[in-house]
């Protein structure tokens, strides 16, 4: 397929949708899915056909809108009206939204889009979440889906396309920060006569689920970033190394992959051109460290996925010994929209040295749990407090815990700070995949250090001392004060061990390990103080609670 | 390399094995399709024997410690059959800060097995998962597939007596 004929594809598909007057989306993404979205989009056609109203009013199943807490979603165009909470086994509410389309909104299940949730944010990775069918490839063609690979296979050199990545300032996403076109420029140069282009798609930090949603709700966005790619490096094989336990996004990863060979926009000969790239996914097996860079190429390759020590980096030496590029899902979902737009346009968006937007997962003690997508260098404040909608129940917020179990616990006295990888972790978090857990003043730190202590020490692979021993041992002391059993010196043995591990450890999964302990620490360790003292948890939530039966029933 | 024929012979004449062998095929009985592969078994049989991982290991030409280390050094696989029901229990940190940990204590309550354990009559498997991606909608239980959001431990101890039968009688 050539530029002009995709062209031509999204011509028509756009004049088909102008003549439809309506249009329902419902999200059918996992999180509206598990509320039973199904029925709802079911329910919704149906009702769509006995009133004989298919010509002017289509119905689709779309992905993910972001506020979950607030599912099964859905939104009328072209009023733009959400619907929120609604419920599939009550035809007299569907009816109710079919039959109002011109009118007013239902108002029981209505949502204004001015609410800050939606309005304060600023969609290029999700832009497409929530508008499109995910299983549809014409549906993401008429939004200009493709052109930028034709656009740059066709158009533009590789080092053209490099160059246009540095001058976007594109950071990787998953965590580490590094800049995206400086990594490509290193694959790009590097010598092989086989390269591969890898997606980590292992999003294993628990409370993040940004790049889950987007591989359901726009998988072709990743296809495409993930070919430009390869065409920038000039590799013609490529892997997405998924979580199993993200069948759904497998399913449509599938699907799209399907889609796209048919029409020539993957696979021999793209765009008529002599570049050619195939795109496999794999599966992972849950296996937290094969985030890690290394352990994700072992795993690829069928092995335990283990870290291996750095140099030789995978830009030089990866999967079969071939240099390999490896970023992660929200990092290629990036690349289409700065080469279409250019490179100057993404850089001005975000701070002096964090770029462009940033999705997060609001979780945990926050009225609007769900995701958002907002410029690098908001406040911490704005993303509890106005996109969150503050703390349920009349609570006090207490930390929020960014970067997964790598990361750190930011207390109250930040909340004005920039959200950028520098700021973060000049606070001794770091920024991670974009989970934020919010957690509100009934929280105990020391049972938040041993929950994350307890994770890592169950996934350190057990190849370096200082992370398998280490980690035990963190784990050991800080059960030793959550049950009552502490001493002051504790406290010294946790910083130094602490200290020891992030000196020592062999990759980045050792390195972060001790990061919620020594954070928690350092900002709550009063809390600590008292379980050792008092031998007695302030929150009722450890062992050594004063009444056990309220730490049963918890909250 | 040659890719090695598929030569061996199939461990039983269940028709399951015919999709094991379709996947290794697929990969050209590669030793980097493993994981794909003992992906399928599970998927078949529920969990990975020393059957299968004998079978595996000779079709694919690997040590048959390559493949049991694989097998046991991931998460998702599983070499205990399964019971006639799963209980996953999510024990991300957005489901542990909504009260996971109650909901396992309620689990622990009735059916007296923990994490990774299962019924002596085979009913329930309780798993504790990593994290499902689910975490807006925490605490969150998947019950034999399903995914139920924000549950309440009054919920799993109900489930779980209907399974385990005991407000049958």
């Amino acid at each position: 397929m050539t530029l002009d004929e995709l062209q031509e594809i999204a011509e028509q598909e756009k004049e088909e949708q102008k003549g439809i007057q309506h249009r329902i989306n419902v999200s059918v993404a996992a999180g509206c899915l598990s509320l039973h979205s199904d029925l709802v989009l079911k329910g919704l056609q149906t009702l769509v056909h006995e009133r004989g109203m298919e010509g002017t009013c289509k119905v689709k199943g779309v992905g993910c809108m972001g506020l979950c807490a607030a599912g099964p979603l859905m939104r009328c165009e072209p009023q733009h009206t959400y619907y929120g909470s609604v419920p599939a086994d009550r035809p007299e509410v569907l009816a109710a939204i079919v039959d109002n389309l011109d009118g007013k909104p239902v108002p029981e299940f209505a949502l204004s889009p001015d609410v800050p949730f939606f309005a304060k944010q600023q969609r290029i990775v999700l832009e497409n979440c929530g508008e499109i069918d995910p299983e549809r490839i014409e549906d993401y063609i008429a939004v200009d889906g493709y052109q930028a690979l034709l656009n740059c296979v066709a158009n533009r050199t590789r080092d053209d396309v490099v160059q246009e990545l540095i001058k976007s300032g594109l950071r990787g996403r998953g965590g580490g920060g590094y800049p995206t076109g400086l990594k490509w420029s290193m694959v790009a140069k590097a010598k092989g006569e086989q390269k591969y282009v890898i997606c980590n798609a292992d999003e294993g930090d628990p409370g993040a689920f940004m790049d889950r949603s987007v591989l359901e709700s726009d998988p072709h966005r990743v296809l495409e970033g993930m070919a430009i790619a390869a065409y920038a490096v000039g590799a013609d094989k490529g892997y997405i190394y998924c979580r199993a336990e993200y069948p759904l996004a497998v399913k449509r990863l599938k699907i799209a992959i399907r889609q796209a060979e048919k029409m020539g926009l993957l696979g021999k000969r793209i765009g008529e051109s002599d570049f050619s790239f195939d795109v496999e996914v794999r599966l992972g097996a849950g296996a937290f460290v094969c985030g890690e860079e290394t352990a994700l190429i072992a795993s690829v390759e069928g092995k335990r996925g283990v870290p291996r020590p750095r140099p030789p980096y995978p830009a030089y030496s990866g999967l079969n010994h071939s240099p390999t590029l490896l970023n992660n899902v929200e990092t290629y979902a990036n690349v289409a929209p700065i080469l279409r737009k250019g490179g100057d346009w993404f850089a001005s968006i975000g701070t002096a040295k964090s770029k462009g937007t940033k999705v997060f997962a609001l979780v945990g003690d926050v009225n609007n749990t769900g995701l958002i997508e907002v410029p690098m260098g908001i406040s911490l404040r704005d993303l509890v407090y106005t996109l969150g909608g503050g703390i349920p129940g009349n609570r006090n917020f207490k930390a929020v815990q960014t970067g997964g179990p790598s990361g750190g616990c930011i207390p109250e006295q930040y909340l004005d700070m920039p959200v950028d990888y520098e700021s973060l972790a000049s606070v001794g978090s770091i920024m991670g995949s974009g989970g934020m857990i919010i957690m509100d003043d009934s929280a105990c730190m020391v049972d938040v250090a041993k929950f994350f202590m307890d994770f890592m020490r169950d996934e350190s692979c057990g190849k370096c001392v200082p992370c398998r021993v280490g980690t035990t041992q963190l784990y050991g002391l800080l059960e030793r004060i959550s049950d009552g059993n502490g001493r002051m010196e504790d406290l010294e043995n946790l910083e130094r061990l602490g200290s020891m591990v992030q000196r020592t450890a062999l990759c980045g999964l050792g390195q972060n390990a001790p990061n919620p302990v020594t954070s928690t620490l350092a900002y709550f360790r009063d809390e600590y103080v008292k379980h050792i003292t008092d031998k007695t948890c302030p929150q009722n939530k450890c062992a050594c609670s004063k009444t056990p039966a309220a730490s049963a029933a918890g909250k | 390399m040659q890719a090695y024929p598929a030569s061996v012979p199939l461990p039983s004449s269940d028709k399951r094995w015919k999709l094991v062998e379709a996947t290794m095929r697929r990969y050209g009985h590669k030793a980097s399709s493993l994981i794909e592969v003992l992906h399928t078994v599970q998927e078949s049989f529920g969990y990975l024997d020393e059957v299968s991982l004998r079978f595996v290991a000779s079709s694919l030409r690997l040590p048959l410690s390559t493949v049991f280390g694989v097998a046991t050094y991931y998460h998702f696989f599983s070499l205990k059959p399964p019971g006639e029901h799963t209980c996953v229990v999510c024990m991300g940190t957005g489901c542990y800060v909504k009260g996971a940990g109650n909901l396992m204590k309620a689990i622990e309550e009735v059916a007296h097995v923990g994490a990774g354990e299962t019924t002596p009559d085979g009913k329930v498997s309780v798993v504790a998962a990593r994290c499902i991606g689910a975490c807006s909608l925490s605490p969150a239980v998947i019950f034999d597939g399903e995914v139920f959001p924000k549950v309440q431990p009054s919920t799993v101890k109900d489930q779980l007596r209907r399974w385990m039968g005991h407000d049958a009688g």
